[in-house]
């Protein structure tokens, strides 16, 4: 049963991948740094995102912070966490959140508060939505790795008699 | 008797006449003395008296006959003869004095009668200059009236002003009870009563322009005695007494095309307003001539004032409507620079937007070919990939189209083959012309150089364009393509008769004909073709597809390659021919290109060795600084990654062959950490290459990288095959060209 779940696996990281894409969610550039992951460094796109989830948490927090406060109007320094948050956002490939930000942004230089307001809870929302993606997409990926370390000759032939029909 | 020496006067002594003798000499002798005296005494009293010496004469003839009279005097008695004596000598003397008097009178008198004449003459030539100098000093007071009425006139541009000070001083000078000015109106047929001097005309009095003493007015220059009761000079309300003198005179009213550069006005002009003036009723005066004549200089005064007047109206006319224009056109150009701004962002922004979603479609469609599919699920699988393909060939030709016409386009020029770009394109064509059952030939004449510079991608772009047009408008026979070098006399395109192919010794022109037997195109229609987005038949068949934009795109390429492309066609159902002539450049000749020549290896086959090679990155996002990291790990280099400009410059060694800086960081000056690293290498070799790594696609940041020293820009995020080509060509070269 693993060695077939190695197919299963990867039709549901396809598919998964595949309804990310085509929600928006992601776009080319996380496909780039799936590219980047090869034998010398096997884990590349887990440690660039969860380096991408740690940032992100702390400028969501300072943003909300920032928010919240009831004197606020230093519009300026939310606009510099916001084009830290994009610049991350973009060389990872998560595009819905890039493009949040980019309204987040336009809402700062308005100085508009209640959209800010808006946009922080959207951002923190689809920040949500993609982290529980991203981590369904790694569990997928670790069980396929152990399903592939598994080796059944059999494998083979019952992939032949079963064809893939994701 | 005694004897006595005496003598007896000879006549008797009568004693009556004697006595009245004796009584009349003394008197002569009285006066005869007196007179010289008298004279003596004037002539010392006046200053001028040149006859002295007659005078002299005078005297002493007076007095000597004086003295003959007073002697006479003792001769009426007896008396001695040395009275006798005496008074024969001073008879004698007398008579030489009084003949050489008289003698000497002939010269005198004429002289003494003259002089009257002189005085009478004078006197009248004083009279003369009198009546001359009256004359003189009523010219000059005319002039001095004419002086300052012109003054008065001339020191306003006002129109109104104008019209009305010169009645009020004409008024003044010349004590007239009435004045007024009767301007033509619009339709030139009558005349308006506009000004007066004293009377207000609360209605608008007309009279028509063709009344007969209104024509003599206008018919000579000088001012005309009217009559008092003609309509022009009825302006007071009669019933009065005597109406005085009425004189009217023209004024002509000059327009601005008068005004010849060295001439004077001329009169042509048949415009004249018609001024009016009446002496005061019952004051018996008369029109003078100076008068008249300080009337009609005044009119010609008016006349010039008034097309100043008009002169500086137009010209304060113009001036607004030049300062309006210009507005507006500042506004256009501000507005067109808006929105040829708002055009490059949107370009720039759906550049990407539109070609990373194209890119996944077609990369996953064709990732989906690959797995296993049931027929049904290929064959759609195959039509996504064909849509999608056209799709993304078509974002291509618009995005193309914009930068064309933007004129940010620029040939990438290069070294190819022209016998295997016409293959390739054969080959390219011959499956679909195969499927309609159509020939295609081609034909290249033997004078073609093998190997030509030039953009070979567009011209393939072009080529393609032409015979996939040839292709789908034909339905049966086929394509036959020829291509030779232009001469000067080739057949020309009746349209363009100013493109003469001159070759050089460093280009040669290219000539392709592309013939087809297909339907053909009315020649009406000829010139729409090259038009964006027109097509040219709209109920052809369905699946002639294309966005007619195919011919605009070829056409700018040509154009960017200083060729030209047209289309000849003898009617529907006779066939079309498509020419384009470009201009190539010759190998191994010396080639000025515009751009850096870049090498195209032939087929990329291997990685280019980066092995060991040493870059720097820096990026103050983590993220952003991992993932670039590990791109260029993954193609070989040896990385340091840095998170700030300091600690950028100081690592800095001259092993290292790339920085990379991120140039998008808020708040921090990446131009400055470029400037400090060209600074701290001073000679070139040493200095390791500058990228910088935006997500920036406007021409400002890029241009603003290269100011700084920077040796190329890269636009984020970077695709690993992206990132490996710019990197060879980088270490190749030592510099990079083309960013995007």
């Amino acid at each position: 049963m693993l060695g077939l779940s190695v197919d299963r696996l990867r039709a549901d990281m396809n598919r998964l991948l595949a309804l990310l894409f085509h929600q928006g969610v992601l776009d080319e550039q996380f496909l780039q740094l799936q590219q980047l992951q090869d034998e010398s460094s096997p884990n590349f796109v887990s440690e660039v995102v969860n380096i991408y989830f740690h940032e992100s948490e702390k400028l969501l927090r300072n943003l909300r912070g920032l928010l919240v406060d009831k004197e606020f109007s230093d519009y300026k320094k939310m606009g510099v966490h916001l084009n830290q948050f994009m610049g991350s956002s973009s060389s990872i490939g998560a595009q819905r959140v890039r493009n949040v930000c980019v309204a987040f942004r336009a809402a700062t230089e308005q100085n508009n508060r209640p959209g800010c307001m808006r946009a922080l809870e959207l951002l923190e929302y689809e920040y949500c939505y993609l982290k529980n993606k991203l981590h369904e997409l790694f569990q997928i990926e670790q069980q396929r790795i152990l399903a592939a370390a598994v080796r059944y000759p059999v494998v083979q032939q019952q992939l032949q008699q079963h064809p893939n029909n994701a | 008797m005694e004897f006595c020496n005496c003598i007896e006067p000879p006549w008797p002594a009568d004693e009556l006449l004697m006595k009245y003798q004796y009584i009349s000499d003394f008197f002569i002798a009285l006066a005869y003395f007196s007179i010289p005296l008298e004279l003596i005494y004037f002539v010392k009293k006046s200053a001028v008296f040149p006859y002295r010496w007659v005078l002299v004469q005078f005297g002493a003839f007076i007095v000597l006959c004086g003295a003959t009279h007073l002697i006479n005097l003792w001769t009426f008695t007896l008396h001695t003869r040395t009275v006798a004596i005496v008074m024969t000598t001073s008879k004698i003397l007398t008579a030489v004095v009084s003949c050489a008097t008289a003698l000497m009178l002939v010269h005198i008198i004429p002289d003494l009668l003259s002089v009257k004449t002189r005085e009478l003459f004078l006197k009248n030539k004083a009279a003369e200059l009198d009546k001359e100098m009256g004359l003189i000093r009523t010219q000059e007071e005319t002039g001095r009236h004419v002086r300052m009425l012109t003054h008065e006139i001339r020191s306003t541009l006002d129109r109104h002003t104008i019209l009305k000070t010169t009645l009020v001083e004409l008024g003044r000078t010349l004590g007239l009870e009435e004045c007024a000015l009767w301007m033509p109106t619009r339709t030139g047929l009558e005349l308006q009563l506009s000004y007066t001097l004293r009377h207000q005309n609360p209605v608008e009095f007309t009279v028509p322009i063709q009344l007969p003493v209104i024509n003599q007015v206008f018919n000579t220059s000088r001012a005309v005695t009217i009559s008092p009761n003609s309509p022009v000079a009825r302006l007071r309300p009669a019933g009065k007494y005597m109406p005085g003198d009425v004189v009217a005179v023209r004024v002509p009213l000059l327009h601005l095309s008068n005004f010849q550069i060295h001439d004077w006005p001329e009169l042509s002009t048949k415009r004249f307003a018609l001024m009016v003036l009446v002496l005061p009723s019952d004051s018996a005066r008369q029109w003078h001539v100076h008068e008249l004549e300080l009337v009609e200089v005044v009119a010609d005064q008016v006349a010039v004032a008034l097309s100043h007047a008009a002169i500086l109206e137009e010209s304060m006319r113009a001036r607004d409507l030049l300062m309006e224009q210009n507005v507006a056109l500042d506004r256009a150009r501000r507005e067109a620079e808006t929105a040829v701004r708002a055009r490059n962002d949107f370009l720039a922004v759906m550049n990407h937007e539109m070609r990373t979603p194209m890119h996944a479609i077609i990369a996953l469609s064709s990732l989906l070919q690959e797995t296993e599919l049931m027929p049904e699920q290929r064959l759609m699988v195959e039509t996504i990939l064909k849509s999608s393909n056209l799709l993304a060939t078509l974002i291509n030709d618009v995005l193309d189209l914009s930068r064309l016409e933007d004129g940010s386009l620029q040939l990438e020029i290069g070294n190819f083959s022209l016998h295997s770009l016409f293959k390739e394109a054969l080959n390219l064509i011959k499956p679909i012309a195969s499927v309609k059952k159509l020939y295609v030939t081609l034909s290249m004449s033997p004078d073609l150089p093998e190997y030509a510079v030039g953009d070979e991608k567009r011209l393939l772009q072009v080529l393609l364009n032409v015979v996939g047009n040839a292709v789908k408008f034909t339905k049966e026979g086929g394509i036959s393509i020829s291509a030779f070098v232009a001469k000067s006399d080739s057949v020309r395109d009746p349209q363009a008769p100013d493109f003469f192919p001159i070759p050089s010794d460093n280009h040669f022109y290219l000539r392709v004909e592309v013939k087809d037997t297909g339907a053909g195109i009315n020649p009406q229609d000829i010139p729409k073709l090259f038009m964006k987005f027109v097509q040219s038949q709209p109920l052809a068949a369905k699946n002639s597809g294309g966005s007619g934009l195919g011919l605009a795109i070829c056409k700018r390429f040509v154009n960017l390659m200083e060729g030209h492309i047209w289309i000849e066609s003898e009617g529907l159902g006779r066939g079309t021919k498509a020419i384009f002539i470009v201009k190539l450049g010759i190998v191994g000749r010396s080639n000025e290109s515009k751009l850096p020549f870049l090498h195209k290896s032939p087929g990329n086959t291997g990685k280019p060795n980066f092995a060991g090679l040493k870059v720097i990155v820096m990026d103050d996002n983590s993220v952003g600084r991992m993932v670039t990291k590990g791109l260029l790990t993954h193609l070989g280099f040896d990385v340091l990654a840095v998170a700030s400009g300091d600690e950028c410059v100081r690592v800095v060694t001259h092993e290292h062959k790339v920085v990379f800086l991120d140039v998008n960081i808020p708040g921090f000056d990446s131009f400055e950490v470029a400037v400090r690293i060209r600074e701290k290498f001073s000679k070139r070799p040493e200095r390791p290459i500058i990228i910088a790594l935006t997500g920036n696609t406007d021409r400002m940041t890029k241009e603003s990288c290269l100011r700084v020293g920077m040796d190329g820009v890269l636009l984020k995020p970077v695709s690993v095959d992206k990132m490996r080509s710019v990197l060879s060509d980088l270490l190749e070269h030592g510099y990079l060209v083309e960013s995007q």
